[in-house]
């Protein structure tokens, strides 16, 4: 048997020992003398990049963080300067932020809502990151952007494209430079009516979370303004991989359109199944049958392959534009990574720079500093042409494009062709769009932390 | 002491320094080293160390003793949230009553849950279980979306106004006990380290004891006799006269209630809930901490969570430029060829290092780490392993 070592006097010994280790804190507390939180001191400024490493989102994720990679490289004087040198903002010297060389830190959303916290509040605490960007789900993104909006740092969401995000979830810490649901309806409508008519009659097959919710609503919103019926809106389980049995109940409504609310894999699958019925062979009242994709990504794209020819959808942002902001960064992602970029990359490329640019135009990092100088920012030069950051919702408004899957793609970045640029005015809402959490919808009041 | 044995007692003054001096212990690099990396004493980690400490002692309650290998157990952690959060929306801010709601309404749950799959043992328990979790996360994700808020999941937000809180017009409620904020943290600076202490962790550390405490008493009460009854021979019980069925149900309710507690307090700590964290891949989770550490040891689950959760949080963050930083002294092409070597272990492939030590501890330390810690201990002291007095009350068998 072992001799206890456990004696009454060795309990005091130890109390104390703990006692004054416990009370040690309070001994030394010298509140730090921060204005905000994580106040970058020494020569260095970190900046958190959040996105889905693993999980269903993965392509994106690690196209967003070669993008983040580049513009840090930009920012801090390497490479080419990419699009600081077409921003209508001058003041990125490109000697960092603030003469503050550009460091981050990455970490891995897996696509969850919790894991993503887990990581962004990593970064906060542990890596003193000012700032957190990525995110490539809505859900993730409105998690994070609550928790830097209670933390006190500026969130710049990456790929997120439900209404709820700079909807009723807005936060006055968090941005969004990637269009809505609402966006995508408005800008396809008119796209829709042009060149399959205005009597027609859709059928929906929607993902049954909230981004699925708020892209049905405003692509029913939208075309049932200019005349289209709404046969039937079916839900579908994200988890789906096989659809034949959504897609045939599909002919016996007398719908002559689908349309798809899916994104990612589902979108692919869906897509595929709805082809293989040969609906796109089939007679309905006297039209053609078609397929609409609201949002669509080349990941996608290239997931469906052949099936996307001549099928419409709007997108963010696509390599093949033409304008200077466009070239010069299809140009500097090309030379450092081999092949185009993405409209998740752009996004968050943007957002990076944007970030940057408002610190160096507020002359300082403090986050309701920062929000004030991205308020109802006007600009120009990033790729899509003049934009708004607009300063009640948090939301960028500039032109959208409505693509159509390329008849015959030169290459597998080739698979989508821009039909129409549709202008910014025509996207425009209110700030309290029912769409958008109505009157209830409040940012609330920016918060520096600590 | 306590009520506890000796041992046990000296095992739970242990568990308490740990907890109680975490934020040293996990902070063992200066800041401005290469190897701060490796700190782990940031409120948030260091809080999901003791909460996922306490959903694996929980869920060691049923697989420990009882053998029935519930595969669904995250359904719980996830219902103790949201009764958590809806407590914080609509009552008070305060942290007891969420935690104490959680606590209740993964009770009742589980109650509901054991009472169906209890009929059945062996793998069909755990597919069962296994079912009724996934149930739970597609109503969460989808189906009860008014009420969890889908895949966004649930939040407190300006417009939420708890009937015993006094919040200024737009204020945001945030989570504390009696007015004290969870977030508050001291921070202690002794030359280049950099030491939190949060109030937050505190509770939770306070949580885990208590958990921890219960635990040790149930394990060696004559109802956790009972359970280990059950475990080595359930048809035996039977016919000795003695009915297993409310014993196993009473410990999947106890163990439901812990995960129900663990949920309630990553509410607290972090007010927010989504419905992942009922995704049959967070129960699996539960059983790699439980296995990984030792299953059926006191000790062994809240290791075995500490590891899982420091790979995931730490690992996951380190990317290739880390590598570069670390490697710089190496000749360019030897440094390539070393980073090559490393990287599909780190970063995203975090998963895969936690595979490689996952197969490692099955094979070689079928005890889990807690047997790795015996082994040793055993070497140390230069000892066969025939001594009598190793901490084996620490460790009752596996099997």
């Amino acid at each position: 048997m072992s001799k206890s070592n456990f004696t009454r006097r060795g309990l005091l010994k130890t109390s104390a020992v703990t006692g004054a280790g416990l009370a040690l804190p309070t001994i030394f507390t010298a509140q730090s003398a921060h204005a905000f939180t994580n106040e970058p001191t020494g020569g260095t400024v970190t900046l958190g990049f959040n996105v889905p490493q693993t999980g269903p989102y993965a392509d994106e994720g690690a196209d967003e963080l070669r993008a983040y990679q580049l513009a840090v490289e930009h920012l801090n004087g390497g490479g080419d300067g990419g699009m600081m040198n077409t921003f209508s903002s001058k003041a990125l010297q490109g000697n960092g932020i603030l003469g503050k060389k550009v460091e981050f830190v990455t970490g891995d959303t897996q696509t969850k809502s919790d894991a993503a916290r887990a990581s962004a509040k990593s970064m906060i605490e542990k890596d003193g990151a000012i700032m957190i960007t990525g995110g490539s789900s809505s859900g993730v993104a409105v998690a994070v952007q609550a928790l830097c909006q209670e933390a006190g740092v500026i969130f710049m969401a990456g790929l997120t494209h439900s209404n709820d995000t700079t909807g009723k979830d807005r936060k006055a810490n968090g941005f969004r430079h990637f269009f809505n649901s609402y966006m995508s309806g408005a800008a396809l409508a008119p796209v829709l009516a042009g060149a399959y008519g205005k009597d027609r009659k859709a059928y929906h097959l929607t993902a049954d979370y909230n981004w699925g919710y708020t892209t049905e609503e405003a692509v029913k919103a939208s075309t049932e303004a200019m005349g289209w019926e709404t046969v039937a809106a079916v839900k579908t389980p994200l988890t789906q991989t096989d659809f034949s049995s959504y897609i045939a109940p599909v002919l016996q409504s007398g719908a002559d359109t689908l349309v798809l609310n899916h994104y990612g894999g589902n979108m692919v699958n869906s897509l595929t199944n709805a082809v293989q019925f040969g609906l796109r062979d089939k007679q309905v009242n006297g039209k053609d049958f078609q397929i609409i994709v609201p949002l669509y990504s080349r990941l996608m794209a290239k997931g469906a392959g052949a099936n996307v020819k001549g099928i419409f959808g709007s997108t963010n942002w696509h390599w093949s534009l033409t304008d200077e902001g466009s070239k010069a960064f299809v140009k500097s992602f090309g030379t450092k990574y081999g092949f185009p970029p993405s409209q998740a990359a752009h996004t968050t490329y943007v957002q990076t720079l944007l970030y940057a640019d408002a610190v160096e135009r507020a002359g300082s990092f403090a986050p309701c500093a920062v929000a004030e100088a991205l308020e109802d920012y006007e600009f120009d030069g990033l790729g899509n042409g003049k934009t708004l950051y607009r300063g009640a919702d948090h939301q960028c408004f500039k032109d959208v494009l409505v693509v159509k899957g390329k008849e015959n793609p030169s290459s597998e970045f080739d698979l989508l062709e821009i039909v129409e640029v549709t202008p910014v005015e025509q996207v425009m809402y209110q700030p309290d769009h029912p769409q958008m959490g109505g009157a209830e919808a409040s940012l609330g009041s920016c918060n520096n932390g600590a | 002491m306590l009520g506890l044995e000796k041992k046990d007692f000296q095992l739970l003054l242990v568990v308490a320094g740990l907890t109680l001096l975490a934020p040293f212990i996990l902070n063992p690099f200066p800041e401005s080293s290469g190897m701060a990396q490796f700190n782990a004493g940031y409120p948030d980690l260091m809080q999901r160390f003791v909460i996922f400490g306490i959903f694996a002692i929980g869920f060691n309650i049923l697989f420990g003793l009882t053998g029935y290998l519930s595969f669904g157990h995250a359904a719980f952690l996830g219902v103790g949230s949201y009764g958590a959060i809806w407590m914080m929306k609509l009552i008070s801010l305060n942290v007891i009553p969420a935690i104490f709601m959680g606590i209740v309404v993964a009770g009742i749950f589980a109650l509901a849950v054991g009472f169906i799959t209890l009929r059945r043992s062996g793998i069909y328990f755990s597919i069962l279980t296994l079912a009724f979790a996934q149930m739970s996360y597609a109503l969460a994700y989808s189906v009860l979306t008014p009420i969890t808020g889908g895949e966004t999941g649930l939040q407190i937000k300006s417009t939420d106004r708890p009937l015993l809180s006094n919040l200024e017009e737009g204020e945001i409620g945030r989570a504390n006990l009696f007015g004290m904020d969870m977030r508050a943290s001291f921070e202690l600076n002794v030359g280049d380290w950099l030491f939190t202490f949060n109030a937050g962790y505190y509770i939770a550390a306070i949580a885990m004891l208590a958990s921890f405490y219960l635990a040790i008493r149930i394990f060696r009460s004559p109802f956790g006799m009972m359970l280990r009854a059950i475990k080595s021979n359930q048809t035996r019980m039977s016919y000795t006269g003695l009915n297993p069925r409310p014993h196993t149900l009473a410990a999947f309710v106890i163990s439901g209630m812990y995960a129900g507690l663990a949920g309630g307090l990553l509410v607290a700590m972090d007010t927010q809930v989504g419905p992942e964290r009922m995704f049959w891949t967070a129960s699996g989770e539960v059983v790699l901490m439980t296995i990984l550490g030792g299953v059926g040891t006191l000790i062994g689950p809240v290791l075995g969570a500490g590891a899982i959760k420091y790979m995931e949080n730490i690992l996951s963050k380190i990317n290739k430029d880390v590598l570069h930083q670390w490697f710089a002294f190496l000749p360019d092409g030897l440094e390539d060829f070393v980073i090559t070597l490393i990287y599909p272990f780190i970063g995203k492939g975090w998963h895969l290092t936690l595979g490689i030590l996952f197969m490692l501890v099955v094979i070689y330390l079928p005890g889990g780490l807690v047997e790795g810690g015996q082994r040793l201990a055993r070497a140390l002291r230069g000892k066969k392993a025939s001594d009598e007095d190793g901490p084996k009350a620490s460790t009752e068998p596996a099997e």
